[in-house]
Protein backbone atom coordinates (compact mmCIF):
# COMPACT_ATOMS: atom_id res chain seq x y z
CA UNK A 1 0.00 0.00 0.00
CA UNK A 2 1.25 3.46 -0.89
CA UNK A 3 2.42 5.46 2.08
CA UNK A 4 -0.34 8.01 2.89
CA UNK A 5 2.20 10.17 4.70
CA UNK A 6 4.50 10.50 1.71
CA UNK A 7 2.49 13.36 0.27
CA UNK A 8 3.39 15.59 3.21
CA UNK A 9 7.13 15.24 2.84
CA UNK A 10 9.11 18.38 2.27
CA UNK A 11 11.59 18.04 -0.58
CA UNK A 12 14.29 20.47 -1.53
CA UNK A 13 13.89 21.73 -5.06
CA UNK A 14 16.52 24.47 -5.20
CA UNK A 15 19.16 24.29 -2.48
CA UNK A 16 20.08 27.70 -1.15
CA UNK A 17 22.71 28.76 1.33
CA UNK A 18 21.91 28.26 4.97
CA UNK A 19 21.42 31.25 7.22
CA UNK A 20 23.23 30.14 10.32
CA UNK A 21 21.98 26.71 11.20
CA UNK A 22 18.67 27.22 9.36
CA UNK A 23 18.06 25.91 5.88
CA UNK A 24 15.99 28.23 3.67
CA UNK A 25 16.16 26.23 0.47
CA UNK A 26 13.25 26.43 -1.97
CA UNK A 27 11.26 23.32 -1.17
CA UNK A 28 8.04 21.99 -2.65
CA UNK A 29 6.25 23.76 0.19
CA UNK A 30 7.94 27.06 -0.68
CA UNK A 31 7.10 26.58 -4.36
CA UNK A 32 3.43 26.05 -3.55
CA UNK A 33 3.38 29.09 -1.25
CA UNK A 34 4.88 31.15 -4.06
CA UNK A 35 2.32 29.70 -6.49
CA UNK A 36 -0.51 30.50 -4.06
CA UNK A 37 0.62 34.10 -3.69
CA UNK A 38 1.25 34.58 -7.40
CA UNK A 39 -2.16 33.14 -8.27
CA UNK A 40 -3.98 35.42 -5.81
CA UNK A 41 -2.11 38.59 -6.79
CA UNK A 42 -2.21 37.76 -10.50
CA UNK A 43 -5.90 36.94 -10.45
CA UNK A 44 -6.97 40.00 -8.48
CA UNK A 45 -4.85 42.39 -10.54
CA UNK A 46 -5.63 40.94 -13.98
CA UNK A 47 -9.35 40.56 -13.36
CA UNK A 48 -9.68 44.21 -12.31
CA UNK A 49 -7.44 45.94 -14.87
CA UNK A 50 -10.39 46.99 -17.03
CA UNK A 51 -12.18 48.51 -13.98
CA UNK A 52 -15.43 47.76 -15.79
CA UNK A 53 -18.57 49.49 -14.57
CA UNK A 54 -20.44 46.29 -15.47
CA UNK A 55 -18.09 43.54 -14.27
CA UNK A 56 -17.21 40.47 -16.30
CA UNK A 57 -17.07 37.03 -14.71
CA UNK A 58 -13.54 37.29 -13.35
CA UNK A 59 -14.02 40.80 -12.04
CA UNK A 60 -17.25 39.61 -10.40
CA UNK A 61 -15.32 36.89 -8.59
CA UNK A 62 -12.75 39.44 -7.39
CA UNK A 63 -15.51 41.80 -6.22
CA UNK A 64 -17.44 38.98 -4.56
CA UNK A 65 -14.38 37.85 -2.59
CA UNK A 66 -13.81 41.48 -1.54
CA UNK A 67 -17.39 41.94 -0.40
CA UNK A 68 -17.55 38.51 1.21
CA UNK A 69 -14.56 39.23 3.46
CA UNK A 70 -15.68 42.82 4.07
CA UNK A 71 -19.14 41.64 5.17
CA UNK A 72 -17.63 38.95 7.38
CA UNK A 73 -15.50 41.55 9.17
CA UNK A 74 -18.26 44.09 9.53
CA UNK A 75 -20.79 41.59 10.86
CA UNK A 76 -18.40 40.27 13.53
CA UNK A 77 -16.05 43.16 14.38
CA UNK A 78 -18.07 46.16 13.22
CA UNK A 79 -16.89 49.01 11.01
CA UNK A 80 -13.69 49.50 13.01
CA UNK A 81 -12.68 45.99 12.03
CA UNK A 82 -12.14 47.24 8.48
CA UNK A 83 -8.76 48.50 9.73
CA UNK A 84 -7.68 44.85 9.52
CA UNK A 85 -9.29 44.22 6.16
CA UNK A 86 -6.02 43.64 4.23
CA UNK A 87 -4.81 41.20 6.91
CA UNK A 88 -8.06 39.24 7.03
CA UNK A 89 -8.38 39.26 3.25
CA UNK A 90 -4.80 38.02 2.83
CA UNK A 91 -5.36 35.26 5.40
CA UNK A 92 -8.63 34.14 3.80
CA UNK A 93 -7.35 34.09 0.22
CA UNK A 94 -3.99 32.54 1.17
CA UNK A 95 -5.59 29.67 3.11
CA UNK A 96 -8.40 29.17 0.58
CA UNK A 97 -6.12 29.06 -2.46
CA UNK A 98 -3.53 26.91 -0.66
CA UNK A 99 -6.28 24.47 0.35
CA UNK A 100 -7.75 24.36 -3.16
CA UNK A 101 -4.37 23.90 -4.85
CA UNK A 102 -3.86 21.00 -2.45
CA UNK A 103 -6.91 19.33 -3.99
CA UNK A 104 -5.07 18.92 -7.30
CA UNK A 105 -3.84 15.31 -7.36
CA UNK A 106 -0.12 15.19 -6.68
CA UNK A 107 -0.01 18.75 -5.39
CA UNK A 108 1.42 19.72 -2.03
CA UNK A 109 -0.93 21.17 0.59
CA UNK A 110 0.80 24.07 2.30
CA UNK A 111 -1.77 24.23 5.10
CA UNK A 112 -1.27 20.57 6.03
CA UNK A 113 1.86 21.55 7.94
CA UNK A 114 1.30 22.71 11.48
CA UNK A 115 4.16 25.18 11.40
CA UNK A 116 2.31 27.18 8.73
CA UNK A 117 -1.02 27.22 10.56
CA UNK A 118 0.68 27.98 13.88
CA UNK A 119 2.54 30.88 12.30
CA UNK A 120 -0.69 32.30 10.87
CA UNK A 121 -2.57 31.77 14.14
CA UNK A 122 0.22 33.43 16.12
CA UNK A 123 0.19 36.33 13.67
CA UNK A 124 -3.50 36.83 14.50
CA UNK A 125 -2.88 36.33 18.21
CA UNK A 126 -0.02 38.85 18.23
CA UNK A 127 -2.12 41.33 16.28
CA UNK A 128 -4.95 40.97 18.80
CA UNK A 129 -2.68 41.39 21.83
CA UNK A 130 -0.61 44.27 20.44
CA UNK A 131 -3.53 46.19 18.97
CA UNK A 132 -5.65 45.45 22.06
CA UNK A 133 -3.08 46.98 24.43
CA UNK A 134 -2.18 49.80 22.04
CA UNK A 135 -5.79 50.88 21.62
CA UNK A 136 -7.31 50.08 25.03
CA UNK A 137 -4.34 50.12 27.38
CA UNK A 138 -5.15 48.32 30.60
CA UNK A 139 -8.84 48.29 29.71
CA UNK A 140 -7.86 45.39 27.50
CA UNK A 141 -7.84 43.24 30.65
CA UNK A 142 -11.62 43.73 30.84
CA UNK A 143 -11.64 40.98 28.24
CA UNK A 144 -10.94 38.54 31.06
CA UNK A 145 -13.47 40.00 33.48
CA UNK A 146 -17.01 39.43 32.26
CA UNK A 147 -19.44 41.93 33.73
CA UNK A 148 -22.21 40.81 36.05
CA UNK A 149 -20.30 37.91 37.60
CA UNK A 150 -20.53 37.52 41.40
CA UNK A 151 -17.28 38.49 43.11
CA UNK A 152 -16.73 35.12 44.85
CA UNK A 153 -16.47 33.18 41.57
CA UNK A 154 -14.70 35.95 39.71
CA UNK A 155 -11.15 34.58 40.24
CA UNK A 156 -12.21 31.25 38.80
CA UNK A 157 -13.90 32.91 35.82
CA UNK A 158 -10.89 35.13 35.14
CA UNK A 159 -8.60 32.10 35.26
CA UNK A 160 -10.82 30.26 32.78
CA UNK A 161 -10.98 33.31 30.51
CA UNK A 162 -7.20 33.69 30.53
CA UNK A 163 -6.74 30.01 29.77
CA UNK A 164 -9.22 30.11 26.92
CA UNK A 165 -7.58 33.25 25.55
CA UNK A 166 -4.13 31.67 25.64
CA UNK A 167 -5.33 28.45 24.06
CA UNK A 168 -6.88 30.31 21.14
CA UNK A 169 -3.85 30.08 18.83
CA UNK A 170 -3.66 26.35 19.56
CA UNK A 171 -7.24 25.59 18.55
CA UNK A 172 -7.07 28.17 15.78
CA UNK A 173 -4.07 26.50 14.14
CA UNK A 174 -4.72 22.84 14.93
CA UNK A 175 -8.25 23.01 13.51
CA UNK A 176 -7.00 23.99 10.04
CA UNK A 177 -3.93 21.76 10.13
CA UNK A 178 -5.80 18.66 11.33
CA UNK A 179 -8.61 19.08 8.85
CA UNK A 180 -6.29 19.35 5.88
CA UNK A 181 -3.99 16.58 7.08
CA UNK A 182 -6.77 14.12 7.95
CA UNK A 183 -8.67 14.82 4.75
CA UNK A 184 -5.69 14.14 2.54
CA UNK A 185 -4.67 11.01 4.46
CA UNK A 186 -8.23 9.64 4.22
CA UNK A 187 -8.35 10.29 0.48
CA UNK A 188 -4.99 8.64 -0.02
CA UNK A 189 -5.91 5.58 2.08
CA UNK A 190 -9.19 4.98 0.25
CA UNK A 191 -7.58 5.61 -3.12
CA UNK A 192 -4.88 3.01 -2.36
CA UNK A 193 -7.63 0.52 -1.43
CA UNK A 194 -8.88 0.82 -5.01
CA UNK A 195 -5.47 -0.03 -6.42
CA UNK A 196 -4.97 -2.86 -3.93
CA UNK A 197 -8.39 -4.49 -4.49
CA UNK A 198 -8.28 -4.22 -8.27
CA UNK A 199 -5.14 -6.34 -8.15
CA UNK A 200 -7.26 -9.36 -7.12
CA UNK A 201 -8.96 -9.92 -10.49
CA UNK A 202 -12.69 -9.60 -11.22
CA UNK A 203 -13.95 -9.96 -7.65
CA UNK A 204 -11.43 -7.34 -6.63
CA UNK A 205 -12.80 -4.93 -9.27
CA UNK A 206 -16.26 -5.34 -7.77
CA UNK A 207 -14.82 -4.76 -4.33
CA UNK A 208 -12.93 -1.70 -5.54
CA UNK A 209 -16.20 -0.01 -6.51
CA UNK A 210 -16.97 0.84 -2.90
CA UNK A 211 -13.75 2.74 -2.10
CA UNK A 212 -13.98 4.39 -5.54
CA UNK A 213 -17.44 5.74 -4.69
CA UNK A 214 -16.11 6.81 -1.30
CA UNK A 215 -13.15 8.62 -2.85
CA UNK A 216 -15.47 10.48 -5.21
CA UNK A 217 -17.71 11.51 -2.32
CA UNK A 218 -14.74 12.39 -0.12
CA UNK A 219 -13.21 14.52 -2.85
CA UNK A 220 -16.41 16.57 -2.98
CA UNK A 221 -16.38 16.77 0.82
CA UNK A 222 -12.74 17.86 0.81
CA UNK A 223 -13.53 20.73 -1.56
CA UNK A 224 -16.19 21.81 0.91
CA UNK A 225 -13.73 21.45 3.79
CA UNK A 226 -11.10 23.42 1.87
CA UNK A 227 -13.49 26.36 1.63
CA UNK A 228 -15.06 25.88 5.04
CA UNK A 229 -11.77 25.78 6.95
CA UNK A 230 -10.56 28.92 5.21
CA UNK A 231 -13.84 30.57 6.20
CA UNK A 232 -13.68 29.26 9.78
CA UNK A 233 -10.11 30.53 10.16
CA UNK A 234 -11.22 33.91 8.81
CA UNK A 235 -14.30 34.29 10.98
CA UNK A 236 -12.37 33.25 14.12
CA UNK A 237 -9.78 35.86 13.20
CA UNK A 238 -12.56 38.44 12.99
CA UNK A 239 -14.00 37.37 16.35
CA UNK A 240 -10.58 37.62 18.01
CA UNK A 241 -9.97 41.00 16.42
CA UNK A 242 -13.34 42.11 17.72
CA UNK A 243 -12.06 41.36 21.24
CA UNK A 244 -9.09 43.63 20.59
CA UNK A 245 -11.35 46.42 19.33
CA UNK A 246 -14.15 46.06 21.89
CA UNK A 247 -12.66 44.28 24.93
CA UNK A 248 -15.71 44.73 27.19
CA UNK A 249 -18.03 41.74 26.78
CA UNK B 1 24.14 19.65 0.88
CA UNK B 2 20.85 18.29 -0.36
CA UNK B 3 20.65 15.43 -2.78
CA UNK B 4 18.64 16.09 -5.91
CA UNK B 5 16.77 12.82 -6.36
CA UNK B 6 13.00 12.97 -6.34
CA UNK B 7 12.55 11.37 -2.96
CA UNK B 8 15.18 13.32 -1.18
CA UNK B 9 14.07 14.72 2.12
CA UNK B 10 15.36 17.91 3.57
CA UNK B 11 19.02 17.57 4.49
CA UNK B 12 19.42 15.42 7.50
CA UNK B 13 15.71 14.49 7.38
CA UNK B 14 14.97 11.49 9.55
CA UNK B 15 13.08 8.65 7.98
CA UNK B 16 10.12 7.80 10.16
CA UNK B 17 9.56 11.33 11.48
CA UNK B 18 6.03 12.47 10.68
CA UNK B 19 6.75 15.21 8.12
CA UNK B 20 4.54 17.96 9.63
CA UNK B 21 6.43 17.51 12.92
CA UNK B 22 9.90 17.43 11.38
CA UNK B 23 11.52 20.45 13.00
CA UNK B 24 14.26 20.62 10.39
CA UNK B 25 11.78 21.77 7.76
CA UNK B 26 10.44 24.60 9.94
CA UNK B 27 13.02 27.30 9.03
CA UNK B 28 12.46 27.03 5.29
CA UNK B 29 8.69 26.90 5.69
CA UNK B 30 8.63 29.91 8.00
CA UNK B 31 11.02 31.84 5.78
CA UNK B 32 8.96 31.31 2.67
CA UNK B 33 5.68 31.82 4.49
CA UNK B 34 7.07 35.15 5.68
CA UNK B 35 8.26 36.18 2.23
CA UNK B 36 5.09 35.14 0.39
CA UNK B 37 2.62 36.32 3.03
CA UNK B 38 4.25 39.73 3.42
CA UNK B 39 4.29 40.09 -0.37
CA UNK B 40 0.65 39.05 -0.48
CA UNK B 41 -0.27 41.45 2.33
CA UNK B 42 1.52 44.40 0.74
CA UNK B 43 0.02 43.76 -2.68
CA UNK B 44 -3.47 43.37 -1.19
CA UNK B 45 -3.19 46.42 1.06
CA UNK B 46 -1.53 48.75 -1.45
CA UNK B 47 -2.87 47.66 -4.85
CA UNK B 48 -5.58 45.03 -5.16
CA UNK B 49 -7.99 45.97 -2.37
CA UNK B 50 -7.92 49.75 -2.95
CA UNK B 51 -8.52 49.08 -6.63
CA UNK B 52 -11.49 46.77 -6.05
CA UNK B 53 -12.80 49.13 -3.37
CA UNK B 54 -12.62 52.08 -5.73
CA UNK B 55 -14.38 50.09 -8.46
CA UNK B 56 -17.21 49.24 -6.06
CA UNK B 57 -17.32 52.82 -4.76
CA UNK B 58 -17.42 54.19 -8.30
CA UNK B 59 -20.23 51.85 -9.23
CA UNK B 60 -22.20 52.70 -6.10
CA UNK B 61 -21.76 56.39 -6.88
CA UNK B 62 -22.81 55.85 -10.46
CA UNK B 63 -25.93 53.91 -9.42
CA UNK B 64 -26.84 56.48 -6.75
CA UNK B 65 -26.36 59.28 -9.29
CA UNK B 66 -28.51 57.49 -11.84
CA UNK B 67 -31.24 56.91 -9.25
CA UNK B 68 -31.12 60.56 -8.16
CA UNK B 69 -31.32 61.67 -11.79
CA UNK B 70 -34.24 59.33 -12.42
CA UNK B 71 -35.99 60.78 -9.37
CA UNK B 72 -35.34 64.29 -10.59
CA UNK B 73 -36.80 63.37 -14.00
CA UNK B 74 -39.81 61.85 -12.30
CA UNK B 75 -40.36 64.99 -10.23
CA UNK B 76 -39.97 67.13 -13.36
CA UNK B 77 -42.47 65.06 -15.28
CA UNK B 78 -44.90 65.19 -12.37
CA UNK B 79 -44.56 68.97 -12.22
CA UNK B 80 -45.11 69.15 -15.97
CA UNK B 81 -48.25 67.04 -15.66
CA UNK B 82 -49.52 69.26 -12.85
CA UNK B 83 -48.78 72.42 -14.87
CA UNK B 84 -50.49 70.93 -17.89
CA UNK B 85 -53.56 70.05 -15.86
CA UNK B 86 -53.66 73.50 -14.32
CA UNK B 87 -53.37 75.12 -17.74
CA UNK B 88 -56.07 72.83 -19.04
CA UNK B 89 -58.39 73.75 -16.16
CA UNK B 90 -57.69 77.45 -16.67
CA UNK B 91 -58.30 77.20 -20.40
CA UNK B 92 -61.50 75.33 -19.75
CA UNK B 93 -62.66 78.00 -17.30
CA UNK B 94 -61.77 80.76 -19.74
CA UNK B 95 -63.59 78.95 -22.52
CA UNK B 96 -66.65 78.71 -20.29
CA UNK B 97 -66.48 82.40 -19.48
CA UNK B 98 -66.07 83.38 -23.14
CA UNK B 99 -68.90 81.11 -24.18
CA UNK B 100 -71.17 82.56 -21.47
CA UNK B 101 -70.30 86.16 -22.39
CA UNK B 102 -70.83 85.50 -26.09
CA UNK B 103 -74.15 83.83 -25.42
CA UNK B 104 -75.30 86.73 -23.26
CA UNK B 105 -74.20 89.25 -25.84
CA UNK B 106 -75.90 87.39 -28.65
CA UNK B 107 -79.03 86.99 -26.58
CA UNK B 108 -79.08 90.71 -25.82
CA UNK B 109 -78.57 91.60 -29.48
CA UNK B 110 -81.22 89.17 -30.58
CA UNK B 111 -83.60 90.59 -27.99
CA UNK B 112 -82.93 94.11 -29.14
CA UNK B 113 -83.42 93.22 -32.76
CA UNK B 114 -86.56 91.31 -31.93
CA UNK B 115 -87.92 94.26 -30.00
CA UNK B 116 -87.12 96.64 -32.86
CA UNK B 117 -88.78 94.35 -35.36
CA UNK B 118 -91.76 93.95 -33.08
CA UNK B 119 -92.08 97.68 -32.71
CA UNK B 120 -91.85 98.10 -36.49
CA UNK B 121 -94.39 95.38 -36.96
CA UNK B 122 -96.71 96.97 -34.44
CA UNK B 123 -96.40 100.29 -36.26
CA UNK B 124 -97.11 98.68 -39.62
CA UNK B 125 -100.00 96.81 -38.09
CA UNK B 126 -101.44 99.97 -36.71
CA UNK B 127 -101.04 101.70 -40.08
CA UNK B 128 -102.59 98.77 -41.85
CA UNK B 129 -105.50 98.77 -39.42
CA UNK B 130 -106.09 102.46 -40.03
CA UNK B 131 -105.97 101.88 -43.78
CA UNK B 132 -108.38 98.98 -43.44
CA UNK B 133 -110.73 101.07 -41.31
CA UNK B 134 -110.60 103.93 -43.87
CA UNK B 135 -111.07 101.61 -46.77
CA UNK B 136 -113.88 99.90 -44.96
CA UNK B 137 -115.62 103.21 -44.20
CA UNK B 138 -115.11 104.33 -47.78
CA UNK B 139 -116.35 101.04 -49.04
CA UNK B 140 -119.36 101.21 -46.80
CA UNK B 141 -120.16 104.68 -48.12
CA UNK B 142 -119.80 103.47 -51.68
CA UNK B 143 -122.02 100.49 -50.88
CA UNK B 144 -124.75 102.82 -49.69
CA UNK B 145 -124.45 104.93 -52.87
CA UNK B 146 -124.54 101.85 -55.10
CA UNK B 147 -127.46 100.44 -53.17
CA UNK B 148 -129.33 103.68 -53.54
CA UNK B 149 -128.62 103.75 -57.27
CA UNK B 150 -129.62 100.16 -57.65
CA UNK B 151 -132.74 100.68 -55.63
CA UNK B 152 -133.79 103.70 -57.63
CA UNK B 153 -133.12 101.81 -60.85
CA UNK B 154 -135.18 98.86 -59.65
CA UNK B 155 -137.98 101.16 -58.54
CA UNK B 156 -137.93 102.99 -61.97
CA UNK B 157 -138.20 99.66 -63.72
CA UNK B 158 -141.05 98.63 -61.50
CA UNK B 159 -143.14 101.80 -61.48
CA UNK B 160 -141.86 103.61 -64.48
CA UNK B 161 -140.87 106.73 -62.69
CA UNK B 162 -137.84 107.88 -60.96
CA UNK B 163 -138.22 108.15 -57.20
CA UNK B 164 -136.68 111.02 -55.33
CA UNK B 165 -133.20 110.29 -54.45
CA UNK B 166 -133.74 111.32 -50.84
CA UNK B 167 -136.55 108.85 -50.32
CA UNK B 168 -134.49 106.04 -51.83
CA UNK B 169 -131.46 106.88 -49.69
CA UNK B 170 -133.64 106.93 -46.53
CA UNK B 171 -135.24 103.64 -47.51
CA UNK B 172 -131.89 102.01 -48.22
CA UNK B 173 -130.47 103.31 -44.98
CA UNK B 174 -133.46 102.01 -43.19
CA UNK B 175 -133.23 98.64 -44.87
CA UNK B 176 -129.55 98.21 -44.29
CA UNK B 177 -129.87 99.23 -40.70
CA UNK B 178 -132.86 96.96 -40.30
CA UNK B 179 -131.02 94.18 -42.05
CA UNK B 180 -128.15 94.67 -39.80
CA UNK B 181 -130.28 94.70 -36.73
Amino acid sequence: MADPIHQFEIKTLVPLANIGPADISITNSAAFMIATTVIIIGFLLLSTTSRAMVPGRLQSVAEMSYEFVANTIQSTAGREGMRFFPLVFSLFTFILVANLIGMIPGAFTVTSHIIITVALALLVFATVVIYGFWKNGFKFFKLFVPSGVPIYILPLIVMIEVMSFLSRPVSHSVRLFANMLAGHITLKVFASFIVMLSGFGFAGWLGAALPLALVVALTALEFLVAFLQAYVFTILTCIYLNDAIHPGH
Amino acid sequence: MAETTAHTEVPGGHKGVFPPFNKETFPTQLTWLGITFILLYVMMAKVALPRIGSILEERRGHIDGAIAEAERFKRDSEAAVAAYEKALAEARGKAHAIAGATRDKLNAEADERRKAIEAQLAEKLAAAETTIADTKAKAMANVEAIATEAASAIVEKLIGKTPSSDAVRAAVADATRGGRA
